[in-house]
């Protein structure tokens, strides 16, 4: 099976062979966007679950082809047919009339191409996407790592073993099995990242698991797959897959309490976010402020983006974020927040030292 | 035009039928009739309307998608939108303007001179408008149902949706299901019980089959989305725990009662989209179609093993692998009998001496989207491609290509060939086939580039997308695709109203049918036919010359049945006559009950609940009404 995925140069290939049924128009216009790198494409996997979904999206794919080609020949010989009869019938000047004999070959095609022939076809995809299915299952042997990942209107929380807390940005080892414990603080939400695993729905109540498995380190695009309501477009969540070193400093660090201020006017912004209204939705371990509402502002600076994929971690976009979140992401939970320019800036020094 | 001297016998009768079949013009009669042919008519204008306004709705949601982190519809009216559309174009397009050609053609087809119940049948149009405008009104105070056509509990539960865009949804749809219901048990007993003579079974027209799957289909898939929406209501207001987890019940339950609906539904819509390329089919190729019984097998086992399938719309949730592999195996099979029917269509066409008209076209095009839509739904059997694709743009592809490629394209086709005996006049051939290849070239690149869309990981129901995902050209390829198939439905519409205004005359049978709605003139009277014809095939217009003249006279098997208001009752298997039947007059309380019931739903829609209790008694008198004996017949 692996044989179906292994090779990923046949993207030109697949556009040619589906030009048939689709216009020149569309054809041009999907040349021109060969996939973006940028892609959280199910066909560049970086697991080896992600990469049977893949063979057996080859194996449809490529069955799917030989269909669809069939189909068409026959309604193209249709076409030219009645071309032909067309021409027939101006020369005779008259059309001519019903034909009523049987079609002796009529009835053995219908069976054998629409039900011994796909029949089979069909009995052989069901055994091989059993057999994924069956691989998929897991678990795997023991992961080295159980973290757990808690859909939120419209956010992710990530919780380690060792305490650490996060926000829609999930570090994982390299070649590690890692767990995922999938659940959910209010509506459904659906867990996806398509370059690691299928997804797998977060519903209330129920105990849901998939694993993270990654080959190779990189940041792996994710998004919530189910329909969550105002702000379901924005709610991505990264997986950071780096190297085990580099991933067990993280976490020890990610664990540890908030840094210090480093200067008076962080140090004043602390002072604003502790009396204002923000600690009563944001943790920042090491601080009074223990609001569980939001994400963990602990080392929020470590991210490298803010309100679930929606905005770039930098000055600006958090400033703006802070003083009124319903510009970028309205409907979202947090208020718009009310303080003087200065005590904007001062508040936006001190998140930004939080690495 | 020449004219044809109809023979005295003819004259007599037809005069003799009108005297009794008449109704005067005036608001009441309009509010009266009970039709087949006027209440098709009406069903298939309504269900146009909300073709349009659906259409807008896709054309504002595409504008929205055209580019990344676009302005033009905020979240909330986004949600909005792709919820109506999704509600829009399954109950109130396709549903509709499907049950408009059954309710025009399938007494047609079968010799009777009306469906079964025709009260009940006005009844349905009158509800399925109530429930329309009560759908709509939603959009008035700006809280139109905004959690998708599939309304998933917690998030459509007071705690997520408090204001009463979700109520509009729940009563919307049981006020509708009392129309599709009253609706499939009439065409169910009409097909039954109202065939002409000789009409067995085993020569029922293929479309006829098709409205009766889809009837039964209707009959036991839609009390599960009845259930769950009075169970959702009850949940809404008055605090009921059925779906919350928090109060013991299971956000579960309300996915599959309304994909055990759900998933049938996609059949209900696509049955009689079958049916109609069926019945375009053998007319334009002229030869009888290849393979009747295997495409009356495969209708029949679509609808059967379509209630199999319901849990594929739900492998991502967590149930166990063993129940995913069944239902992966029910949804491997369900290909099969929809294969068998394309590979009949098939042989057909190659057998036969096609002629390439429009209506051909649309079912030409008709059969390439729906393979296209077919392999990709194979594709949804195998369960981790399925995790893997699900909820993402693939599934929009794919559903498009099924229910555009099903429903649309066959609407159209019918358009084109059953216009003519709709209105009495041709439409235009060179419109006809500048609209189908707007339609399917515009199709294609809407839809199309939606497929890599999904590969490409981009979730469906999203308002906007971010740039340097990847997602931009394919978006703006479909959006432009989109304003395409608009243009080309357009045409068609244009079409139709030029046709109508100063299109040429059809006559009876413009086209050399087979079937017996084209027996009878174009438009047909009230009592359909002069001689209830008696059958001796399939396809008796070809095989019985003497159904030429439009009235089978009484020595060869005609009867008038005049001196009363009746049709002819005929054994279930074989047709043989049973019985006369006295039909119902023209009556408005059908009007009046809808009038009473759409009163009822916006009562309990405001908790008004003293004139919601008036309104139901209101409703209970005019079933007595409607039921109040009468001298002059026997009413049903």
């Amino acid at each position: 099976m692996r044989g179906w995925g292994a090779r990923r140069h046949q993207g030109r290939a697949r556009r040619i062979v589906f030009a048939g049924p689709v216009p020149v128009t569309a054809l041009a216009l999907l040349l021109l966007t060969a996939c973006s790198d940028d892609s959280p494409s199910v066909l560049r996997p970086r697991s080896e679950a992600a990469e049977r979904v893949e063979g057996l999206w080859w194996l449809t794919f490529w069955t799917s082809v030989v269909v669809v080609l069939l189909v068409t020949a026959f309604i193209v010989q249709a076409v030219r047919r009645g071309r032909a009869v067309a021409a027939e019938d101006a020369e005779q000047g008259a059309e001519e009339g019903i034909d009523t004999r049987p079609v002796p070959w009529g009835p053995p095609f219908i069976v054998i191409a629409g039900l011994v022939v796909s029949g089979a076809v069909l009995a052989g995809t069901f055994v091989v996407s059993l057999r994924t299915l069956d691989a998929l299952a897991g678990p795997s042997g023991d992961p080295a790592l159980t973290i757990e990942v808690i859909g939120r209107n419209w956010w992710w929380e990530v919780r380690y073993p060792n305490g650490a807390v996060t926000a829609n940005e999930i570090h994982i080892p390299v070649g590690r099995t890692v767990e995922v414990k999938l659940s959910t603080a209010d509506v459904i939400h659906s867990f996806w990242v398509p370059q690691l695993n299928v997804k797998q729905d977060q519903v209330p109540g129920m105990d849901n698991r998939i694993e993270l498995l990654a080959k190779e380190p990189g940041r792996y695009r994710g998004q919530c797959a189910e329909y969550c309501g105002l702000q379901h477009a924005r709610m991505v969540v990264y997986v950071e897959a780096e190297p085990p070193e580099q991933f067990d400093q993280w976490l020890a660090r990610e664990a540890a309490p908030a840094a210090a201020p480093t200067s008076p006017t962080a140090s004043t912004g602390r002072d604003i976010l502790l009396r204002s209204s923000c600690a009563g939705c944001h943790t920042v371990r090491g601080t009074s402020a223990a609001g569980t509402l939001g994400p963990d502002l602990t080392h929020v600076a470590s991210r490298q983006t803010i309100a679930a994929g929606t905005l770039p971690l930098e000055r600006g976009p958090l400033a703006d974020f802070v003083r009124n979140a319903q510009e970028a992401k309205p409907g979202a939970t947090m208020p718009p927040t009310e303080v003087a320019p200065e005590e904007l800036s001062a508040i936006v020094d001190y998140l930004m030292g939080l690495e | 035009m020449t004219t044809v001297v109809e023979p005295d016998w003819k004259n007599e009768l037809s005069a003799e039928l009108d005297e009794t079949w008449h109704s005067p013009p005036g608001l009441r009669e309009w509010i009266s009739t009970v039709d087949h042919k006027r209440i098709g008519m009406r069903y298939f204008y309504l269900g146009m309307v909300f073709f349009v306004v659906g259409g807008v709705q896709s054309l504002l949601i595409r504008m929205q998608l055209a580019g990344p982190d676009l302005d033009l519809l905020s979240p909330e009216a986004y949600n909005q939108l792709f919820t109506m559309h999704g509600i829009t174009m399954m109950f109130l397009f396709a549903m509709p303007v499907l049950s408009g050609f059954g309710n025009y053609f399938v007494p047609l087809m079968i010799g009777a001179r009306d469906m079964a119940f025709p009260r009940l049948n006005a009844f349905g149009f009158w509800v399925l408008l109530g429930a329309g405008i009560f759908m709509y009104s939603s959009f008035a105070i700006g809280q139109a149902p905004n959690n998708g056509w599939f309304n998933y509990l917690p998030l459509a539960g007071a705690e997520f949706t408090p204001g009463i865009n979700i109520d509009f949804y729940s009563l919307g749809l049981i006020f509708l299901g009392i129309s599709s219901t009253g609706g499939a048990i009439n065409f169910i007993v009409t097909i039954l019980k109202l065939r002409a003579p000789g009409m067995t079974l085993n020569r029922i027209p293929i479309f006829v089959w098709g409205e009766l799957a889809m009837a039964l289909q209707i009959v036991f898939a839609l009390p599960a989305l009845t259930l769950g929406a009075v169970l959702l209501t009850l949940e809404r207001k008055f605090g009921f725990h059925f779906f919350d987890e928090a109060g013991g019940g299971d956000p579960l339950l309300w996915q599959h009662l309304f994909w055990v609906f759900g998933h049938p539904e996609v059949y209900i819509v696509a049955l009689p989209g079958f049916g109609i390329a069926s019945a375009i089919i053998p007319t334009w190729c002229r030869r009888p179609m290849v393979g009747y019984t295997y495409i009356v097998i495969g209708e029949l086992a679509v609808a059967l093993v379509g209630f199999g399938v319901w849990v594929h719309h739900m492998f991502s949730v967590g149930l166990s692998n063993i129940t995913l592999s069944f239902i992966s195996l029910a949804s491997f099979m369900v290909v099969i009998p929809s294969g068998l029917q394309v590979f009949a269509w098939l042989a057909t066409l190659v057998s036969g001496r096609p002629k390439l008209s429009s209506a051909m076209w649309f079912v030409l095009g008709f059969i390439m989207i729906f393979v296209v839509g077919g392999v990709t739904g194979a594709m949804f059997a195998a369960v981790t491609l399925d995790q893997a694709l699900t909820d993402s743009y693939f599934v929009v592809a794919h559903l498009h290509y099924v229910l555009v490629g099903s429903a649309v394209f066959p609407i159209f086709a019918a358009i084109y060939h059953w216009g003519p005996k709709m209105t009495g006049r041709l439409l235009d051939e060179r419109l006809g086939k500048v609209s189908f290849w707007l339609m399917f070239i515009g199709f294609n690149v809407a839809f199309f580039p939606q497929h890599f869309l999904g590969l490409l990981g981009m979730p469906r129901r999203v308002y906007t997308y971010q740039e340097g995902v990847g997602w931009d050209a394919h978006n703006l390829a479909s959006t432009i695709g989109a304003f395409v198939l608009a243009l080309g439905a357009l045409v068609t519409m244009v079409n139709w109203y030029r046709s109508k205004q100063r299109g040429a005359v059809a006559g009876n049978d413009p086209w050399n049918g087979e079937t017996l709605e084209w027996y009878t003139s174009s438009p047909p009277p009230h009592y359909n036919f002069v001689t209830v014809p008696t059958i001796r095939s399939r396809e008796p217009m070809w095989d019985q010359p003497e159904l030429a003249g439009g009235a089978q006279a009484p020595p060869e098997g005609g009867r008038p049945l005049t001196g009363g208001h009746v049709t002819l009752s005929t054994s279930l298997l074989d047709a043989r006559p049973q019985a006369i039947v006295h039909m119902p007059h023209a009556t408005p309380w059908p009007f009046y009950f809808s009038v009473a019931l759409t009163v009822l739903f916006f009562m309990i829609l405001v908790e008004l609940w003293y004139i919601a209790v008036l309104a139901a008694v209101a409703s209970v008198m005019t079933m007595v009404g409607w039921y109040w004996p009468r001298h002059e017949t026997q009413e049903t």
